[in-house]
């Protein structure tokens, strides 16, 4: 499916991964978190040819194999099993994390629990509560060229989770460069968080009302349907 | 398999390839799980699945301790831990990665600027070098590494399969002994030296892997 489409079913995830696919070039290396990250590379459109890697050891994951094809051994980080995309390589997790430390990522895309208007990060401790490991989030985060975050604007309680500051433990300090929700697409910027897209049918008004975090505005606020 | 097993014993630190259960072997875990192995240490990416890998050796309340970057598969590891009968020591992917390959390469620590501003940073010695913040994050080794590959000569050379190669070379390097499970065992001669992973030297004994015995998480 490529970009252009949009589908009258469309879930507010999809939208979110279409969205986010608009900021993928040619040419990119690039690591996909667990859930919307993952629904992203289906929303890339054919000719913008991208290298996805696995922290798990693979430069050059594919699509889900058909029913019956899956190699139990040949999975993503989120254990799913999948294809080889022509060009693809296996290596150790600690070639893996050298990919991600040295820079070589282009793009890491992931989901948060909390991302403040500095781009501070907050994506895997609840203290007390859901305690699953921060996993490889704090190299991707602190080691990625660009960090898009993908998330609902809203927290199952109905809080923003965009905010001034994180109140969570950190996965990485002034990570995000972009951050796109439900309600709108933001950039991090030295200066602050700016709103560059509304996701219709929002308005500017519905997304200063459900952010906690300051949004600055430099121009005009596009509308992305 | 019996020899092997002799190797194991109560209150050990153990050391187990995979991601996910992928790479996990499981002829060992079950032969662990059957002697009844308690109290272990245990070194390893994650905690799997509950019925899956390294995952049963948690659910069977047979590790007292793990080093790992993320349990949160396997809701039996997070539930111990939060009534005080699992500790646990999470460390970032890569570096968990890099002090296992410190272990194994014979190394006496690393310096990395991961998780740092975080509260990773927690108990770690800070290091400044050429004007820039490292911590000094401790090589990792075990009494015993279990190791899943997918080939393996006589001399215990080895070649995984895919994705399962994970951890693995790194874990086989990093034990007092290691223990690889293959799938399939050939003679010596057999792997060509361009193909060869983890060279045997580097691995004490191999037994026949039975396969794996659990229904993966996506199977159903």
């Amino acid at each position: 499916m490529g970009m252009g489409e949009v589908k009258e079913t469309e879930t507010y995830r999809e939208r979110i991964a279409r969205r986010a696919a608009m900021e993928v070039e040619d040419g990119m290396i690039i690591n996909l978190g667990i859930g919307i990250p993952t629904m992203v590379a289906d929303f890339i459109p054919s000719d913008v040819r991208v290298m996805f890697h696995a922290e798990n050891g693979i430069m050059g994951t594919g699509p889900s194999p058909k029913k019956g094809e899956e190699n139990p051994m040949l999975c993503n980080a989120g254990g799913f099993p999948v294809t080889l995309a022509t060009g693809a390589s296996f290596f150790d997790s600690a070639t893996a994390f050298a990919i991600i430390r040295r820079g070589l990522l282009d793009m890491t895309i992931l989901g948060v629990l909390e991302v403040s208007q500095s781009g501070d990060i907050a994506n895997w401790i609840v203290p007390g509560k859901r305690v699953p490991g921060m996993g490889g989030a704090m190299e991707l985060a602190q080691k990625a060229k660009k960090v898009m975050v993908v998330t609902t604007h809203l927290d199952k309680n109905g809080r923003s989770k965009i905010v001034r500051e994180c109140s969570l433990p950190l996965t990485a300090k002034g990570a995000a460069d972009w951050i796109i929700t439900d309600m709108a697409v933001m950039q991090v910027m030295p200066d602050g968080l700016y709103l560059r897209e509304v996701m219709y049918p929002y308005c500017v008004a519905d997304v200063i009302g459900a952010t906690e975090a300051e949004l600055k505005m430099d121009g005009e606020v596009g509308v992305f349907r | 398999m019996e020899e092997a097993l002799t190797h194991f014993h109560d209150g050990m630190t153990l050391m187990a390839g995979g991601f996910g259960g992928v790479g996990n072997p499981p002829s060992l875990i079950q032969g662990i799980l059957e002697k009844g192995v308690r109290d272990l240490t245990l070194i390893s990416n994650d905690t799997a699945f509950p019925h899956i890998g390294i995952g049963k050796l948690v659910t069977e309340k047979r590790v007292k301790k793990v080093i790992a970057s993320h349990i949160g598969s396997n809701p039996n590891a997070g539930a111990q831990m939060t009534a005080g009968e699992l500790e646990v020591e999470f460390c970032p992917q890569g570096i968990l990665a890099e002090r296992v390959r410190a272990g194994g390469v014979g190394l006496g620590g690393i310096l990395s600027d991961v998780g740092i501003g975080t509260i990773a940073e927690k108990g770690k010695q800070k290091v400044v070098l050429n004007g820039r913040e490292f911590l000094l994050e401790t090589p990792l080794t075990a009494e015993v590494s279990i190791v899943h590959a997918k080939k393996a000569d006589r001399f215990g050379n080895l070649v995984f399969d895919t994705s399962a190669r994970n951890f693995n070379p790194l874990v086989a390097m990093a034990g007092d002994i290691t223990i690889v499970e293959a799938d399939e065992i050939v003679e010596i001669g057999e792997l060509s030296p361009e193909e060869i992973v983890t060279p045997g030297v580097f691995i004490n004994f191999i037994v026949q892997s039975e396969g794996v015995n659990w229904q993966w998480a996506w199977e159903k």
